[in-house]
């Protein structure tokens, strides 16, 4: 089964929620996999004192010329909308951060004098903390597409195992290639109005992607009813609540998970995750 | 020789707009016979990287200089390739602008001076 976790903007407690999901299952029968799909800034490894035990390299195709054969006709620069080649004088010039590796420039030269190279663009690291085996990606700086890398952490998922996902915050395409495909979506959010503004956003592009979403408020205040409206007008259940709790905050700041920090929550997240694999199976 | 300028406006009395992937209109300038005409930036429109794309237009009208706010990397590799030489952190009128020039006031760029995306 696939879980990802989602919320529409940074720092509303996203790793919070899939860190400590994966510590809380880890006596299930089943193995457990947390993927960080958050490669600008995957962090979920810092809570975990994890051992190393592969790495890749994440690649993309671009174009390289050879100047020989080049006969300065202009085809490719016309057909890449991206507008990664630029035909200026009697240069071609390519501009490999701003290529989209469509492949099309290569296909369509007359002369043949593109060939596709691979450029890095990130890496992928799986470690395990006993037995937990945590994958993760992170982008390559100064590269700026990411939905690649997402791909390639998500490759390493088993369908067999309880695989949690990280996502990015927001929701736009690196999001959209964390959470597409996965059984159910948890959607973490704050109550506030940027909380739920974010989260509306999220939902919408839940409903596109056509994936079954539920709903954890993070740092809930009592009497504070904006998201529960807000999902009870969309039929959204609410999963859970983590009060807001400096005991809860402090612990985290300083990496311990929730889960670690208080064992009751240890009970609150096998519940979570039973909810969870219920609505899936229906 | 042609000199562009990179303006909001379409005459000598419009202001420089220092984005050079996105601004509205360059003011052309040829320095020989004293002429002006005004081209559209159709490389603001551009889905890729914009700045790439409005070099291309500055490439096929055959300019030789040009006069800007900003330039990133992607941009500043283009015209180079294509032979262009560039003079950032200008402002004020076109007019004016044109006048510090050939009063040699302005600094010829040796790199970009923003980042990607005019950051
Ligand atoms: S399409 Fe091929 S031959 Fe034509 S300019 Fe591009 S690389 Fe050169
Ligand atoms: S692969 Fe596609 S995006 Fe990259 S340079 Fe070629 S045409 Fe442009």
């Amino acid at each position: 089964m696939i879980i990802s976790v989602a919320s529409g903007k940074g720092g509303t407690g996203k790793t919070l929620v899939a860190t400590s999901l994966a510590l809380s299952l880890l006596d299930e029968q089943k193995q457990v996999q947390l993927l960080d799909c958050d490669v600008e800034e995957p962090n979920a490894h810092i809570f975990f004192n994890s051992q190393p035990v592969y790495e890749e390299v994440v690649t993309l195709p671009v174009p390289q010329v050879e100047y020989a054969r080049c006969q300065y006709c202009g085809k490719c620069s016309e057909v890449c909308q991206f507008r990664a080649i630029a035909l200026l004088k009697r240069t071609l010039v390519i501009f490999p951060d701003v290529c989209h590796s469509c492949g099309g420039c290569w296909h369509l030269c007359p002369a043949g004098a593109l060939e596709p190279v691979a450029r890095e663009v990130g890496n992928v690291r799986i470690s395990r903390a006993g037995s937990l085996e945590i994958v993760s990606g992170s982008l390559k700086l100064g590269t700026h597409i990411s939905p690649p890398v997402v791909k390639a952490v998500r490759q390493k998922e088993n369908r067999e195992n309880i695989v949690i996902i990280d996502g990015p915050p927001g929701s736009s395409c690196p999001v959209m290639a964390a959470v597409a495909g996965t059984d159910f979506c948890i959607l973490v959010t704050e109550p506030t109005p940027f909380g739920l503004n974010d989260l509306s956003l999220a939902v919408e592009m839940l409903q596109v992607l056509g994936v079954p979403c539920g709903v954890v408020i993070n740092r809930d205040v009592p009497g504070n009813d904006i998201i529960d409206r807000f999902c009870q007008e969309k039929g959204l259940q609410i999963l859970l609540r983590i009060p807001f709790q400096t005991k809860i905050a402090r612990a985290y700041a300083r990496g311990i998970p929730l889960v670690k920090s208080d064992p009751l929550w240890r009970e609150k997240f096998r519940d979570l995750y039973h909810r969870v694999a219920r609505e899936v199976q229906q | 020789m042609r000199i562009a300028i990179s303006a909001s406006g379409e005459t000598l009395e419009d202001s420089l707009n220092p984005r050079l992937g996105r601004c509205e209109y360059f003011v052309l300038y040829n320095d020989d016979t004293g002429e002006t005409l005004a081209i559209e930036n159709t490389g603001r429109f551009s889905v890729g990287a914009a700045g790439i794309a409005t070099v291309g237009l500055l490439n096929d009208h055959g300019v030789d200089v040009l006069i800007t706010g900003n330039v990133g990397p992607n941009a500043f590799t283009a015209l180079q390739a294509a032979g262009i030489q560039v003079y950032t952190g200008a402002s004020g009128k076109v007019r004016d602008v044109l006048q510090d020039y050939k009063d040699g006031k302005l600094n010829e760029a040796k790199g970009p001076n923003v980042g990607p995306h005019g950051r």
